[in-house]
C-alpha cells in the first residue's frame, strides 16, 4: 500500500510542522479560552441549570469561523511561497495523496484541539448527570464541521501564495454557510421568500446539519452533508492546483 | 533514457517553450544554457511532470510523462530552481520525509540518508533547522534530496547558482563523478561550468533549442575558433601585418595590443583551413622573417563569445520581425 504509506509521510509531517512551531499551541490555547468564554459567559452555561453541553456545542459553528482557517491556510499557501510544492508534487506520489495527507493531518490536529476540552465533559459529569450520548454525538458534528470548513480553507489556500487572502476568502466562505441557516437570517428572510425557498438555502447551512447533532441526533443525512463538502472542496483543491500547474 | 519531442508550453499568447526535441542517455552529462526566460526551467519542469506540455512527448525510461508519471518520477531526482526545502524542518527531518516519499524505509532509509548526507557535505548541520541554515547548506540540503534514492538520472536547476568558489567546484566534481553512471541535465548561466561538467550542451533561446553539441563543437562555432595569435618583439605592426596579408591561408588580422617593445597580432584563418596547419604555416614565417617571437597561441574560441552570438542574433532577429 504504497499511497497510504505517501499520504501516512505527507501527514506526519504536515502535523510535526504544526507542532514545530509555537503556532500549535497558542491556537490551542486561544481555542480552549474561547471555547470557555463562550460555554460560560456567552452561553450562560450556570445559569441554564441544565447538565448538558449545549452552551459549549452551540457555538461552535462561529468559533472555528476564525479558527479553522486559520489552521487551514498555511497548506498550500505555504508550499507555493516556499517553492516546496515544486519538490513535493515531483516526488512519486499523486496530488491526491498530499491533498488527503495534508488535510488528514490538519484535521487530527483540529480533534487534538476539541479533544483537549474534555475538561468540561467532566466537570458536567461532575455536576449532573448528562446524557453522556448527546455529548458524543455533539462531539462527533463539531468534528465533522471542523473537516468541513478546514475543507474550505484548504480550497482557498491552494488558490493563493498569500495566507491573509487565503484566511480572509475562506472565513467569507464559511460565513455564508452559517448564515444562510442561522436563526435570525433564516427569519428575515421568511418574510419575503415562501418556506420552501427559505428550507432550500437553510438546508446548504451548516448549522442545519450540525443541530441535530447537538440534540444527540447521528442522522446519515447530517454526516452526508459534512463529508460532501469535504469531498467536493478537496476535489476543488485539486483542480485548483492542476490549473495552477498548467500555467 | 530521456527524451523529448517537440515540446512546447504555452502561458496565455506566450509560447515559454517552442518545439524543443532531444533525447539523453546514460553516461551523459547534459548542459541547459540559456539566458534568463528562455525556457530552460520551464523545459526541466516539464520532464519532471511538474507542469503539463502544451504539446508534444515526453518520455523518461520508457514512461510517457503524461499518461503514466509516478514511474517516471521514481527514476529522476530533481533539485528545483532556488533549491526549495521546508524551512520548519531540521535537515534530518527533511531528508527522511523525502526518503519515506521515494518509499525507503528502515535501513534502507537510514543508509540512504547518510549517503546522501556524505556526499553533500551536511554531517555539521544535520540537526539544525532548515531556515537557519546559509544559502549554500540549504542548497545542498536540497540537493541532498534529489540524490537520496541513488536516481539513475538528475534533474538539477542552477545547481551551483549563489554558492561560493569552492562550493561550486566540489558540486561541479559531484556531478563529473555522477555523470559516468547516470543521466545529468543541469541548466546554468555560468559557461565555465559547461566546459569543466558537461558532455554536451544545448543552447537555448526564447523557447527553442538554437545549439546542441559537445563544448568542444560549439566553441569551434566561435569566430575567433582556430586563430592563431603571435606576439612579437620589435616587430612594427604595419610591417607585420603587410607580411602576413600575403600568405593565402590568411583571412584576416587584427592587431591585438601594440606597444614600443612587443606587438600581438591575431591571425584569422582562411575557412578551408584545416586547424593545426595554420599554426605552422604563421610559424613558419615568422622564422623567415627572423622576427623574435615571444608567444605563439592557437585560440579555441570562446564559449561566451558563441552564446553571445548565438542568443544576440536571435533576439535582433525576434526585434526586426
Amino acid at each position: 500500500m504504497s499511497a497510504w504509506n505517501n499520504v501516512k509521510a505527507i501527514a506526519k509531517r504536515e502535523l510535526g510542522a504544526y507542532f514545530s512551531s509555537p503556532v500549535a499551541y497558542v491556537f490551542i490555547v486561544i481555542f480552549l479560552l474561547l471555547a470557555g468564554f463562550f460555554t460560560f459567559n456567552v452561553g450562560q452555561f450556570f445559569q441554564i441549570g441544565e447538565a448538558s453541553l449545549t452552551s459549549f456545542f452551540y457555538w461552535h459553528p462561529w468559533l472555528y469561523l476564525f479558527l479553522v482557517p486559520a489552521v487551514g491556510m498555511r497548506l498550500w499557501s505555504e508550499e507555493r511561497r516556499q517553492g516546496t510544492m515544486e519538490l513535493l508534487l515531483t516526488m512519486p506520489i499523486t496530488t491526491w495523496q498530499a491533498i488527503l495527507g495534508k488535510f488528514l493531518a490538519s484535521w487530527a490536529f483540529l480533534a487534538i484541539a476539541l479533544l483537549l476540552t474534555f475538561p468540561i465533559v467532566i466537570t458536567v459529569n461532575y455536576l449532573g448527570d448528562p446524557d453522556n450520548g448527546i455529548i458524543f454525538a455533539g462531539y462527533i458534528g463539531s468534528l465533522l464541521l471542523a473537516g468541513a470548513y478546514l475543507a474550505i480553507s484548504s480550497m482557498t489556500s491552494a488558490m493563493t501564495r498569500n495566507q491573509v487572502v487565503s484566511f480572509i476568502v475562506s472565513v467569507v466562505i464559511c460565513l455564508f454557510l452559517i448564515i444562510v441557516g442561522y436563526g435570525p437570517v433564516t427569519d428575515l428572510l421568511t418574510g419575503w421568500g415562501s418556506a420552501a425557498l427559505v428550507d432550500t438555502v437553510a438546508a446548504f447551512s451548516v448549522i442545519t446539519h450540525f443541530d441535530p447533532f447537538q440534540k444527540g441526533l447521528i442522522d446519515l443525512r447530517d454526516i452526508v452533508f459534512f463529508l460532501s463538502i469535504i469531498v467536493f472542496a478537496l476535489f476543488t483543491t485539486g483542480v485548483i492546483i492542476r490549473a495552477h500547474r498548467a500555467g | 533514457m530521456i527524451k523529448v519531442e517537440n515540446l512546447k508550453k504555452a502561458f496565455g499568447m506566450k509560447y515559454a517553450v517552442n518545439g524543443v526535441s532531444f533525447a539523453v542517455e546514460r553516461g551523459e552529462v547534459l548542459g541547459f544554457l540559456g539566458p534568463n526566460g528562455a525556457g530552460k526551467s520551464t523545459t526541466m519542469r516539464m520532464i519532471m511532470g511538474f507542469i503539463p506540455p502544451t504539446d508534444g512527448k515526453i518520455s523518461v525510461g520508457g514512461f510517457d510523462m503524461a499518461e503514466n508519471p509516478i514511474p517516471g518520477k521514481r527514476l529522476m531526482g530533481y533539485l528545483p530552481e532556488n533549491a526549495p526545502a521546508y524551512s520548519d524542518m531540521t535537515v534530518h527531518g527533511f531528508l527522511a520525509f523525502a526518503a519515506e516519499l521515494r518509499g525507503l524505509a528502515g535501513d534502507a532509509k537510514k543508509k540512504a540518508i547518510g549517503n546522501a548526507v556524505e556526499m553533500c557535505f551536511l554531517q555539521n548541520v544535520l540537526h539544525q533547522s532548515v531556515d537557519t541554515l546559509s544559502k549554500g547548506y540549504r542548497h545542498r540540503t536540497s540537493l541532498a534530496q534529489a540524490l537520496l534514492h541513488d536516481p539513475d538520472i538528475l534533474i538539477l536547476d542552477e545547481p551551483t547558482d549563489g554558492l561560493d568558489p569552492n562550493q561550486k567546484h566540489e558540486i561541479r566534481t559531484l556531478i563529473k563523478r555522477m555523470g559516468e553512471t547516470k543521466v545529468i541535465i543541469f541548466s546554468t548561466h555560468i559557461l565555465e561550468e559547461v566546459e569543466a561538467v558537461c558532455s554536451r550542451a544545448i543552447i537555448i533561446d526564447r523557447g527553442q533549442i538554437v545549439a546542441n553539441g559537445t563544448p568542444r563543437e560549439l566553441k569551434a562555432r566561435s569566430q575567433n575558433a582556430g586563430a592563431v595569435t603571435i606576439s612579437l618583439l620589435g616587430a612594427p605592426s604595419a610591417d607585420v601585418i603587410g607580411k602576413l596579408r600575403v600568405l593565402s591561408a590568411v583571412k584576416d588580422t587584427q592587431v591585438v595590443s601594440e606597444d614600443s617593445a612587443r606587438t600581438t597580432i591575431r591571425c584569422v584563418p582562411n575557412q578551408d583551413q584545416v586547424s593545426g596547419t595554420f599554426s605552422r604555416v604563421i610559424a613558419d614565417l615568422v622564422q623567415r622573417e627572423n622576427w623574435r617571437l615571444e608567444e605563439l597561441r592557437v585560440e579555441e574560441g570562446k564559449l561566451d563569445d558563441v552564446f553571445r552570438n548565438i542568443t544576440l542574433s536571435e533576439t535582433q532577429k525576434g526585434a526586426t520581425q
